[in-house]
Order: C-alpha cells, then sequence, then structure tokens
C-alpha cells in the first residue's frame, strides 16, 4: 500500500471514530436495541467488497468465498435494515397512539 | 481515474454522510426511522456503485448471492419474533463477520505474496477478528436458543489453555507477516481464531450475555473496517468503524451497569460461583391471587419491572392488559427498565413498545429510583439480579456495587417468579425475604393475566 493511502485511511479511520462517539452515545438507551441492529446492517458494507470477489473471476476459490461472502452480507443487510425498521415501527405507533388518547 | 470510478466513489461517499445522518437520526424514536431510509439508501447506492467496478467480468455469483440473501433476510426480517432479538442479533454478527473473513481470505488467496507489510497485518486482523466473531456469535446465538448450556462452560485449566490458543494464533499471524507466502501459517491463524471465539464464549454465562452481544458487535465492526484498510476502500473504514464504536460504547454502558470490568465479564465465568452468599434464612411470604389483584387495584402508584423472565413467558401483552386495566382505574403506572435486564441492551424497552406501552411511560433507572418509596405497589416480572439488594447492602456478595432498582424501598412489592428457585446466577437475592415482599408463583403471561381478571371483579 502506497504510505499516502495508508495515511489517509488512518485519517478517515480516527475521524469516524471520533464522530461515532459522539453519535452514538446520544442513542438513548430506549433504542440501543435498535442501534445494535441498525449498525449490524450498515457494517453490511462489506458486501461491496464481496461483490467485486465474487464477480472478479480470478480463482475458482475465490468466487467461491465471494459468493458466500455476497449470500451472508446480504442477509445482514437486508434482515438488518427489515428488522430494525420492524423495531422502530413499534416505537413509533404507540407515540400515534397516546397522541390520539390525549 | 476512469469516469465510472469517479461515479463509484459518489456513490460511496453518499453512502458514508447518509450512514451518518441515518444513527444521528436514532437519538430520538421520532426521527429515527426517518434516518433509516436515509441508510437504506445509501447502502443501495453503494451497491450499485459497486456493480459498475471495472474488476467485475460476471453477474451470476454476484446475484444469485444477492437473491438468496435478500429471501434470508427478508424472511429473517419478517418472522423472527421479537422475544428472539438477541439470538437474531448474535446470527447477523455471525453472518457480517463471516462476510468479512471470507473477503480477506479471498483477497489471501488471490494476491497474499505480493502483499505490502501493512495491507497483510490489516488483512490478517480482519480475517482474525472476523474468524472468532463468527464462531463467537455462533456460540452466544446456541445459548441464547438455548441449543448450548446456558451456564458458563468451565474446565480445569482453562485460562492456560486459552492463553496458549490465543498466543499461538498471533504468533501465526506474525509468521504470515514475516513470510507472506506462508500459505500454512495463515490458514493455521484462521482455525486457531475460529476456535478461540469458541472457547472466548463458551465461558460466560447467559446473565452477561448484554456485554457479550456489545462485545461482539463491535469486533465485526471492526473487521470491516479492517477490510477497509485492505481494499483501500474508505466506506467501508468508516461503517465498520462506526459498527465497532457503536459496539464498544454499548459494552462499556453494560459493564458500568453491572459495576464490572470487561476482563470480569470475559475471564470471571460469573454464574459458575454456587451458593456465594450463604442462606439468608428467613420465610418467602406467598400471596394469593385474589390479594394481589386487591393490593394493586387499589394502589395510587404502581411500577413494573421486567426482567427476561417477561421475554421468556411472551408475557408483554399481558403486562400491557394488566397496565392498561389499571390506569384506567386511575392507578399512575410506571414501568422501570434496568440497563442489563434481559439478554441484550434495550431487549425489555422492544419487547414493551412491541405491546404497545408508550415510551414516555419507560423509565430508567436513574430517572425511577427516588420513585421507589412514594410507590405502593412494585411488581418485578422475571427480574432478579438487577433487583437484589445484596448488591447494595452486602460488599461481599458477588454482585456487590452494581447499580440496581430500588423496590425494596416500595410500600410493598409482589414477585412473580416460576418457582422457588434462584434466579440465573444462582444468587440467594435477600428481596424474596423482605418484610415488604411477597411471592407470585407460576408462569409470568398466566399469572397476569389471571390478575388482569381478579382486578376486573376488585
Amino acid at each position: 500500500m502506497n504510505p499516502a493511502v495508508l495515511i489517509a485511511s488512518f485519517y478517515v479511520f480516527v475521524l469516524a471514530a471520533f464522530l461515532g462517539y459522539q453519535v452514538i452515545s446520544r442513542v438513548p438507551p430506549l433504542l440501543h436495541t435498535p442501534l445494535m441492529s441498525a449498525t449490524n446492517a450498515i457494517s453490511g458494507i462489506s458486501l461491496i467488497g464481496s461483490i467485486v470477489i465474487a464477480g472478479a473471476h480470478h480463482t475458482r476459490l475465490s468466487t467461491m468465498l465471494g459468493f458466500i461472502a455476497v449470500t451472508t452480507a446480504t442477509v445482514n443487510v437486508v434482515g438488518g435494515f427489515g428488522i430494525t425498521d420492524r423495531m422502530l415501527k413499534m416505537f413509533q405507533k404507540r407515540q400515534q397512539e397516546k397522541a390520539v388518547r390525549k | 481515474m476512469s469516469t465510472a470510478n469517479y461515479f463509484i466513489e459518489a456513490t460511496y461517499l453518499l453512502a458514508s454522510v447518509f450512514f451518518v445522518l441515518g444513527l444521528k437520526a436514532m437519538s430520538h424514536p421520532e426521527t429515527a426511522r426517518r434516518g433509516m431510509f436515509l441508510a437504506e439508501a445509501g447502502m443501495l447506492a453503494a451497491i450499485i456503485g459497486t456493480l459498475m467496478h471495472h474488476e467485475i467480468v460476471s453477474y451470476e455469483w454476484i446475484i444469485a448471492g444477492l437473491v438468496i440473501g435478500s429471501i434470508v433476510g427478508a424472511l429473517m426480517a419478517i418472522w423472527v419474533p421479537m422475544t428472539a432479538m438477541p439470538q437474531r442479533t448474535a446470527l447477523s454478527h455471525a453472518f457480517g463477520a463471516l462476510a468479512a473473513a471470507l473477503v480477506g481470505i479471498a483477497e489471501y488467496s488471490i494476491h497474499g505474496e505480493t502483499m505490502g507489510g501493512f495491507t497483510l497485518g490489516a488483512l490478517g486482523l480482519e480475517v482474525m477478528l472476523g474468524s472468532l466473531t463468527t464462531t463467537g456469535s455462533l456460540i452466544a446465538a446456541g445459548k441464547l436458543q438455548g441449543f448450548v448450556r446456558g451456564t458458563p462452560i468451565q474446565f480445569k485449566g482453562q485460562h492456560i489453555f486459552n492463553l496458549v490458543l490465543f498466543s499461538a494464533t498471533v504468533a501465526s499471524f506474525v509468521y504470515v507477516l514475516l513470510h507472506p507466502a506462508a500459505a500454512v501459517a495463515f490458514y493455521l491463524m484462521v482455525g486457531l481464531a475460529t476456535l478461540f471465539g469458541v472457547m472466548l464464549v463458551i465461558p460466560i454465562g447467559s446473565a452477561d450475555m448484554p456485554v457479550v452481544m456489545s462485545l461482539l458487535n463491535s469486533y465485526a465492526g471492526l473487521a470491516a473496517a479492517a477490510t477497509g484498510f485492505v481494499l483501500s476502500n474508505n466506506v467501508l473504514i468508516i461503517a465498520g468503524t462506526l459498527d465497532g464504536f457503536s459496539g464498544l460504547i454499548l459494552s462499556v454502558l453494560m459493564c458500568r451497569a453491572m459495576n464490572r470490568s470487561i476482563t470480569n465479564v470475559l475471564f470471571g465465568g460469573f454464574g459458575a460461583v454456587s451458593a456465594a452468599a450463604g442462606d439468608t434464612g428467613g420465610i418467602m411470604r406467598e400471596i394469593n391471587m385474589e390479594d394481589a389483584a386487591v393490593q394493586l387495584a387499589y394502589a395510587n402508584r404502581v411500577i413494573f419491572v421486567p426482567g427476561y423472565g417477561l421475554a421468556t413467558a411472551q408475557a408483554q401483552h399481558a403486562v400491557r392488559e394488566l397496565g392498561d386495566l389499571l390506569e384506567g382505574r386511575g392507578v399512575t403506572v410506571k414501568y422501570a427498565i434496568h440497563p442489563v435486564a434481559g439478554r441484550m441492551p434495550g431487549h425489555m424497552n422492544v419487547l414493551l413498545a412491541e405491546a404497545n406501552i408508550p415510551y414516555s411511560s419507560l423509565y430508567e433507572m436513574e430517572q425511577i429510583n427516588p420513585e421507589f418509596p412514594s410507590t405502593d405497589v412494585a411488581v418485578v416480572i422475571g427480574a432478579n439480579d438487577v433487583v437484589n439488594p445484596d448488591a447494595r447492602d452486602n460488599p461481599k456478595s458477588p454482585i456487590a456495587g452494581m447499580p440496581i432498582l430500588e423496590v425494596d424501598r416500595a410500600k410493598s412489592v409482589i414477585v412473580l417468579k416460576r418457582g422457588q428457585g434462584r434466579g440465573f446466577s444462582g444468587l440467594e437475592n435477600p428481596l424474596f425475604y423482605k418484610p415488604v415482599t411477597t411471592m407470585l408463583y407460576g408462569d409470568a403471561k398466566s399469572s397476569l393475566m389471571q390478575l388482569t381478571q381478579a382486578v376486573q371483579h376488585a
């Protein structure tokens, strides 16, 4: 890896860590379960690495590994976002009902 | 750089921004859902961008993977019950980590021999973290689902065995760094890390799962971030780091809520200590359904304290019905939620949300503790350690110093419990012997439903 790219990558890593700390510490305990499944879905972004390997045909082994990785990462993305939405919908629904009750 | 490359990078930048905005919207339940739509759009953009990557020569395996993954993912999203959320989350940590590990192994098999030192280092970390998180999460999911014994699994010399295993994993990693072509050492490292993941989780008791889940979440994220270093891909670094730090923050919060260090949770084998605290003596007073109903019906303030027993009994709807009925009679009803109640962070909140309890009725520990002295009845539903007064009063208790919900300060306490046995941790709970406490034995769900009926007649 060329040193300039490496240093830039470290900058991104450190800044993302600070940003993550700031953003995540504001999430109330109420939403900790949806938070975990949301970050999980987001880290399914390793899908984009898997896609390139599954499509590039370097070796038979790498294509197969890529295929499995695409499958599991997609399960994470689709399942993770799907279930997060299902949970968040419940939190919203309650509030609407309460507004009606008032 | 070609036009396609600029386009791809633009989608990645968009995805990064949308991920951050999406997580920022998580700070409030009203904005959270919209935020997730942004994150989903970001993910979609990144995937579409990636499909234009110049290295891709054919799409059949990509499409196959995307289709199978989407079907499985959608089925999981629709069918998994809320009570099984911890298992599902553990499983998806395993899937995410597996994807990261496989990408790393494939990269190594393609051009491991010619990789630079830093890239190979990042790749090694990615594969190690990915492999151990995969098996660790599978064991955690197994424990939560009941396939694997929930109590700590320990044997003589476990610490030494684990230390040797860990050292061997690191040693093979260092060997690969020095000799990039040594494929045997690389695959040995993968194997050892996989085994280490199992060893890491089996000695941990189910009650400590909130910490373990958060840690595994963190590892899965960091594995994805390491993938970003290998591929020099910023969106992977950003998304992986966000996930990694989210998990880390949650682990710290969970440990603080138990007044224990992460090392203590990982290596303490907590819950194996049988009868560390001696018998407190005294007797547990049983209460019958009618008396309990009368207490509730004529109370001014009632606080429900749910624990993991609520989840196992699937009693979230039953408690809501009882709560609604009491509110209808003019009783002030609140729900007190301990940070480590249940098996993952926020577990109880999600269950009560599913039963349509408005989140304004759910209170955190610090908010609700001052209210117990003015509370007429505190109803403990399948919670044990989080209401154990020994944590506060007995410095010798294994859970000494853990912040608790101080239900014993309420005017009376009704404990809904399956039987007379001890809780998951095997600790004696003096709360059950206090003069203010009465016990209502039976399955939480049916007890609550019978209580609801009895209150109607009270």
